[in-house]
């Protein structure tokens, strides 16, 4: 899925430039070298470039801008009126309600699970690993589908919930519980490998100083990992405000009560309110959009720190 | 994930919070996963044998499987070729806005389906960009399985590139300088060379694509057209049943999905355990 932080790139200096590629690209090769015979000739090299650009702009940049523009389709004045609904502010209301319980949720489980799994050698340990990873395997409509065969009227708990007039499937508990299955992995998966590549020294020479568990946690572990932890929050939480499929099964689609945004934009979409639907839309993509930036920035940073730290005398410890 | 060799395994448990951790981890994956999970297992024991051989094996739902799995694979496999190639450019090549271009592969994971899924239909609706371009040649690319593959191509575009990416950055140059040392062109390096050693990630991006293009939901439905029989995914079936209020039967195909995701998911480790190697 994602590729986790420790597996992005390594400051790689043996990238193969072109004659005029001399922009403001990073680390200034050593050797310039132009049309090396490990490199390709120029008309292979940018009819490459030209094919995947190409791509990109059909599948990704077009889509992007197409949400933009059919929301501004008519004009701002009909763009605003969709935010005048208020069922359109109810479902950005859940939504980020749905988002704030299940991102720090997933964050304390997160943390948990990966400082089990890779601070400790137990049996079993390789199995937990890919238990943590089974809801991506898992198809949105059938994460959507436990919750009512546990929850539903017909469900196991279903008769209890009645009994006490509690409603969790087609309300809003029953939304939450499917966005954190949906987002269930994505930090655990991020801190796992960051955490692994680590090891316990550290941890442990704050233990032979005399630190408490805590202590420990929050001042060698936390900084060490921070990178890696607003990667996973961020990816996370975007994936639990856009989450459609799980939470259009649970939802019962109560307009006002139990719609978010994505299917407030569905709904709108379905009654041919084009307009406001790619308005609604262009408040999740511009959500993306900042989720990429933040995700490059994270990216960037631990990139340079990683360059820091190995830039140190080796003699000296490495912070990360 | 790599667990520490015999050779310098960390002292057991030196560090406190095991059980808590462990116990959280536990707790947290049994009642948010593992049991209502375990609810989709004993719902189908609910039903007889044959009861869930005709739910699972009507032709509407045989169709479906079909077009699921075959549009999943045709758009996996678009996926690995040009994911492959996505990446190569982006390791190998500097071309002004690749940081740009290298942050917009994400946008699958980033924008939520259902906006995905009304942005391609307008697009390639017959009054859209794409679509009114491609009409008058009678090209019709929305409201039918070509739109399916689409949006499946859309979703799963960042899994082969950014599983192929950074071992293409780890690959070795010296092995090419020898190659082309010992008089291989830049084709056969590429052939003997380059793509034995991105294989098994390749391999393991495609099968990454495949399986969430099985499970698919939300960018789909506003381009398939939704025709039972012809353009009706195996997750719209699921909905489609549970709208009815047959719970069983939507278990039921929900369970045969569930199998082949699992399938899938034990693939894809011994992929990325082989590509470890």
């Amino acid at each position: 899925m994602n590729t986790p932080l420790s597996q992005t790139r390594p400051a790689s200096p043996s990238s193969p430039q072109g004659d005029n590629a001399s922009g403001p690209a990073k680390p200034v090769p050593r050797r310039s070298r132009a049309n090396t015979p490990t490199s390709e000739p120029d008309w292979v090299k940018w009819s490459l470039i030209s094919v995947a650009l190409v791509f990109i702009f059909l599948f990704l940049i077009l889509p992007l801008a197409a949400v933009f523009t059919e929301a501004l389709r008519k004009g701002s004045d009909a763009f605003l009126e969709a935010f005048k609904e208020p069922d359109a502010w109810s479902a950005i209301r859940l939504t980020l309600i749905t988002a704030a319980i299940a991102v720090p949720l997933n964050l304390v489980f997160g943390v948990a699970a990966a400082w089990a799994i890779t601070k400790y050698e137990f049996r079993g340990k390789a199995f937990l690993t890919t238990l943590v990873d089974l809801p991506f395997s898992v198809s949105p409509v059938v994460a959507g589908l436990i919750y009512v065969l546990m929850f539903g009227a017909q469900g196991w708990f279903g008769p209890w919930l009645q009994a006490h007039d509690i409603k969790i499937v087609f309300a809003v508990p029953g939304i939450v519980l499917a966005t954190i299955f949906v987002t269930f992995p994505f930090i655990a998966r991020e801190l796992i490998p960051l955490m692994q590549a680590q090891g316990t020294d550290e941890e442990q020479a704050a233990q032979v100083l005399g630190a408490t568990g805590w202590q420990t946690f929050w001042h060698v572990t936390l900084p060490n990992i921070k990178w890696g932890l607003i990667y996973g929050v961020i990816l996370c939480n975007a994936r639990a405000m856009g989450e459609f499929g799980a939470v259009s099964v649970v939802s019962g689609h109560i307009r006002g009560q139990t719609n978010t945004m994505p299917l407030h934009v569905e709904i709108l979409y379905n009654e041919y309110q084009s307009v406001a639907a790619f308005a609604v839309a262009s408040l999740l993509a511009l959500l993306a959009l900042v989720t990429l930036v933040i995700k490059s920035l994270v990216e960037w940073q631990f990139e340079r720190e990683m360059r820091a730290a190995a830039a140190l005398p080796p003699e000296r410890p490495l912070a990360l | 994930m790599p667990i520490a060799s015999g050779a310098r395994r960390a002292p057991k448990r030196v560090l406190p919070g095991f059980k808590l951790t462990l116990g959280f981890t536990l707790f947290y994956l049994s009642i948010i996963v593992l049991i209502p999970l375990s609810a989709l297992v004993f719902k189908t024991f609910t039903l007889t044998w044959e009861q869930f051989v005709f739910a699972v094996s009507s032709p509407r739902v045989m169709a479906a499987y079909r077009l699921t799995f075959g549009a999943s694979f045709v758009a996996a496999v678009v996926n690995a070729f040009f994911g492959l190639l996505i990446a190569w450019v982006l390791v190998r090549y500097t071309f002004p806005g690749k940081k740009l271009i290298d942050a917009l592969v994400d946008l699958p994971f980033a924008l939520p389906t259902a906006v995905a899924g009304i942005s391609l239909t307008a697009l390639l609706a017959s009054n859209g960009w794409i679509g009114s371009l491609l009409e008058p040649h009678g090209i019709q690319l929305a409201f039918n399985r070509n739109g399916v593959v689409i949006a499946l191509i859309f979703i799963g575009l960042p899994f082969v590139v950014r599983t192929v990416q950074p071992v293409l950055e780890d690959a070795e140059k010296e092995l090419e300088e020898a190659a082309t040392c010992l008089g291989a062109t830049r084709w056969q390096t590429f052939r003997y060379v380059i793509f034995p050693t991105v294989a098994p990630a390749l391999l393991t991006g495609f099968a990454m694509a495949f399986a969430r293009a099985i499970g698919e939901y939300g960018s789909v439905i506003f381009i398939a057209g939704n025709m039972p029989m012809v353009s009706e995914i195996t997750p719209l079936i699921i909905i489609g049943k549970l709208e009815q209020y047959d719970y069983a039967g939507a278990t039921a195909v929900a369970v045969v999905l569930l199998v082949i995701s699992f399938a899938l998911l034990l693939v894809i480790n011994a992929l990325q355990a082989w590509q470890r190697k």
